[in-house]
């Protein structure tokens, strides 16, 4: 049984696990029947000052069949008095002192508002605060979460007001909806964060209905964009994720959040450099017991790889995530296809023939019966093929040995640089 | 009577039990199942269909929501696509194919083939159009499974289509020879509206021979394609077939679907003699029918047998015992002529015979009695011989001589397709082969009428 407790910039907690400020962390209810299940901590959904919602908020983009793929919401931060959220959070830390309670805040970009509600929440024992930058909207229309982490100094500037009323661990929740999102994180390091939680929701509109022609979801016959997350998402927050981390001026720790639905997320996100994570859409879709199964299963491959602590996990494979710069132009990796697994769906054959390299030959044995070849010298090895190959081991992506040694493109540019006119030292 | 029987079966409500038998999928389970196929290229399934229905293409359009591009997919490549879905020994062709047999288990194809023809059926859709008239006429014999196909295709290529149909409605065995609770005769009437609505005309309770002349037929139009299936089950020509209580398999079954059930079977005992799968039905409906005892006779084993495997399994479901390697020797009557027992005779499985099956073998002195109340006969199904004669086509025991190639007879001017040509070593009995070779002759027909020149000069 290995050790499951983090420390996220001081903040503790009993495992990495914890809901993200979101429906689920509504109200003391729902925290505490969450800790109750096992859920490690909780960011208090958003306060600041209670706002007016709308009714059709969520929706949801189901793929073939399978229930949401991705979600979608328009709902605002909480729309419930500060005071009653304040009573509900003491109660709820003081029956489960042990397990983190982050209050989640979005005020507007003054700095008495943000003295003012840091004193407030951190009279009532939080455990840490989360600074809310990313809500893209509705509040982003009033100059709040989004709209203000968008512009990296107003990041940096509100960071630094509640840095300057704070004694507890302040973590800045970043947007996506920017271009290059580790500027927004340096200027929250630079505003004295002490560590950074990502990703917040990215604008989307979930579908539109072709009967009606409404927008999904729509109020009364309108529609605005709302956030999305879920498990379609998880590849943005963890490119995110990994590009904070290796980036040397973000020297903060990450809470990682987007996608995460089980505990193979989270071992994901926590190598590519999270300390811990959030998780909002898979509670939603399934309830807290979820959380069950991603700390048993968390703890068995833990054992199984020998490590002792979780913590032992974060940031391993940082050190592998790089620039296209960097990648060996000289590896190759070529499809092998095992005919005696391969149940001749002929998936690989057709993908690869139109849309990748035409090396896979659909060929006929003695019987007639279709056998599937991969020509390797033709193959550029891009795994298209066992991508949509439906059976397991029937395809593998196989290492070849290059003759040529290591030669990454910025080193390709480099002897060149050095040397117009020698030989290409690149295999093609 | 099993337990199982009395879960099936209402013996207060008989005509309950002609209901169709299982509920098609839900929209639910038919969209989990579209989307577990896996839209293989080359698919073997397709392959294996005998009209190469593209399956992968309308499962893909049941999944993505498309459905009356499914419905016209399957109905395109297979004219009686609805009643296939229902009849098919799909384990033996689609789903035998599907590669997930390979993996995990395949796609329910019969299933979501149903469903996307069932949803033609109810929102009522009209799903192809006839061609522009080329103002030749083709006469189909025989408004079954293989006329109806013909019909179809011919009237989409522009021909001016007349079938000729003896009995009533059109739809041949899909009407009356396939038990409700499998294929209600409302699927097959609509297929037929199907093949009506591109202007074929459907000229019912018109027997060619009788109703209208041989040569009225070949006379008024340019091709004449015959179509007429099957006859009657011939008699066994053991003592006492004569008796009241003995059917014919074949009637028997189409009295079900063509008149108010009845209870003349009620905690009656049944022998049915013969193991395909007409022999199936007769039994499975006699059990619907309220029969107290089923028994099927077959004088040779399990493994000869030719009902498929999911008709087997379906009758021993119902209750239906199975007693192999027993031929009937003579039924035995009453005073009042009612049938009352039926003496058999125990055989064994002796040399192989010209069809490759086991010749069974009579053991002497191992008579025995079964007291029963009804025999039905399911040995097969007679010729219509004198009709082949009327059109003086060759032929072997009523199997009508064909260029394999154009389904053209010794007569250049008749085509033939369907259970027609099925036997001596030709053709294929299954419902959906009937509709292939139907769209074949049309094709054929196409070819000899579109070509100037033409062999018919």
């Amino acid at each position: 049984m290995a050790e499951l407790r983090i420390n996220l910039a001081g903040i503790e907690s009993p495992n990495p696990f914890w809901l993200a400020s979101a429906p689920p962390t509504n109200s003391g209810y729902q925290v505490q029947r969450a800790f109750e299940a096992g859920w490690g901590g909780a960011v208090w959904k958003t306060l600041g000052d209670p706002i007016l919602n709308v009714s059709s908020r969520f929706a949801a983009v189901h793929f073939n069949g399978q229930k949401v793929a991705g979600f979608n919401n328009i709902e605002l931060i909480t729309d419930r008095p500060l005071e009653v959220n304040l009573r509900e959070i003491y109660e709820t830390k003081k029956r489960f002192p042990n397990h983190a309670i982050i209050a989640s805040l979005m005020v507007e970009p003054k700095q008495e508002k943000w003295h003012e509600i840091v004193k407030r929440v951190e009279d009532v024992g939080v455990d840490g605060l989360e600074l809310n930058f990313g809500c893209p909207h509705g509040m982003a229309e009033r100059g709040m979460g989004a709209a203000s982490g968008q512009v990296p100094e107003l990041v940096e500037k509100q960071t630094y007001w509640a840095k300057e009323m704070a004694k507890t661990p302040v973590i800045v929740k970043l947007t996506p909806n920017i271009t290059d999102i580790t500027v927004t994180a340096e200027a929250a390091v630079n505003g004295g964060a002490d560590a950074i939680s990502m990703i917040n929701t990215i604008n989307s509109l979930a579908g539109v209905d072709i009967d009606t022609w409404n927008t999904i979801p729509h109020v009364a016959g309108k529609g605005a964009h709302g956030g999305y997350c879920g498990p379609a998402v998880k590849p943005i927050a963890l490119n995110m994720v990994g590009e904070c981390a290796r980036n040397s001026r973000i020297n903060v720790p990450i809470s990682g959040i987007g996608g995460i639905s089980n505990w193979k997320d989270a071992v994901e996100f926590m190598l590519m450099g999270a300390t811990g994570v959030q998780v909002c859409t898979a509670a939603m879709h399934h309830g807290f017991r979820i959380v069950e199964d991603m700390i048993d299963g968390l703890n068995n491959y833990l054992d199984e790889k020998g490590l002792t602590s979780v913590m032992d996990l974060v940031g391993k494979s940082v050190p592998k995530y790089s620039d296209w710069g960097e990648l060996d132009l000289n590896y190759k990796v070529v499809a092998r296809i095992n005919n005696d697994v391969c149940i001749k769906c002929n998936k690989c054959h057709i993908s690869c023939e139109d849309t990748s390299h035409q090396c896979i030959d659909l060929l006929k044995d003695a019987n007639g019966n279709s056998q599937l070849k991969v020509r390797e010298e033709d193959c550029v090895g891009c795994n298209l093929c066992s991508i949509v190959c439906p059976v397991e081991g029937a395809i593998e992506m196989l290492e070849v040995p290059s003759e040529l040694p290591p030669m990454t493109w910025n080193e390709h540019q480099a002897v060149i640089g050095a040397a117009s006119g020698a030989i290409d030292p690149v295999a093609k | 009577m099993s337990s199982v029987n009395q879960l099936r079966v209402s013996l207060d409500h008989l005509h309950e039990n002609f209901q169709e038998a299982y509920p098609g999928l839900t929209k639910q389970e038919a969209i989990e199942e579209a989307n577990r196929c896996l839209y293989c290229y080359d698919a073997p399934c397709i392959n294996a269909c005998p009209t190469g229905i593209n399956i992968p293409s309308f499962i893909k359009k049941i999944a993505s929501g498309n459905l009356k591009g499914s419905a016209k997919a399957i109905m395109e490549a297979n004219p009686i696509g609805a009643s296939c879905a229902r009849v098919c020994p799909t384990e033996e062709l689609c789903e035998g194919a599907c590669v997930l047999n390979h993996s995990t288990k395949p796609i329910r194809i019969g299933n979501l083939q149903r469903y996307a023809t069932d949803w033609a059926i109810k929102n009522e859709q009209v799903l192809f159009e006839a061609g522009k008239r080329n103002g030749k006429t083709v006469a189909i014999v025989g408004g079954g499974p293989a006329g109806l196909a013909a019909a179809r295709e011919l009237a989409r290529l522009g021909y001016e289509v007349t079938i000729f149909e003896a009995e009533e409605k059109a739809g041949g065995l899909n009407t009356y020879g396939i038990v409700s609770f499998r294929l209600p005769k409302e699927v097959s009437y609509w297929e037929v509206n199907q093949v009506k609505s591109l202007h074929v005309n459907i000229r019912t309770s018109t027997r060619v021979g009788q109703d209208i002349s041989v040569d009225e037929i070949m006379n008024e139009h340019d091709m004449v394609l015959l179509a007429i299936g099957m006859s009657k089950v011939p008699d066994i020509g053991i003592s006492g077939e004569e008796l009241s209580g003995v059917y014919d398999a074949i009637e028997f079954v189409k009295e079900t679907k063509t008149k108010p059930i009845s209870n003349r079977l009620l905690g009656k005992r049944v022998a049915v003699i013969g193991a395909g799968n007409t022999a199936i039905d007769a039994a499975t409906c006699s059990v619907r029918l309220g029969a107290d005892n089923v028994k099927i006779l077959y004088r040779r084993t399990m493994s000869e047998m030719t009902a498929y495997e999911f008709e087997y399994e379906f009758a021993k479901q119902d209750g239906v015992e199975f007693r192999w390697l027993t031929a009937p020797k003579r039924i035995i009557g009453d005073e009042e002529g009612n049938v009352k027992a039926i003496e058999c005779i125990k055989m064994a499985l002796g040399e192989q015979g010209e069809d490759g099956r086991c010749r069974p073998v009579p053991i002497e002195g191992s008579e025995f009695t079964l007291e029963v109340d009804a025999v039905i006969k399911a040995i097969g199904q007679s010729r219509y011989v004198e009709l082949i004669e009327q059109f003086e086509l060759e032929h072997m025991d009523g199997v009508v001589k064909i260029d394999p190639g154009t389904f053209q007879t010794s007569n250049k001017k008749v085509f033939a397709c369907g259970d027609v040509i099925f036997g001596k070593g030709q053709g294929e009995a299954m419902v959906v082969s009937a509709a292939q070779q139907g769209k074949e002759s049309a094709y054929a027909i196409h070819q000899v009428l579109s070509n100037p020149v033409s062999e018919l000069a």
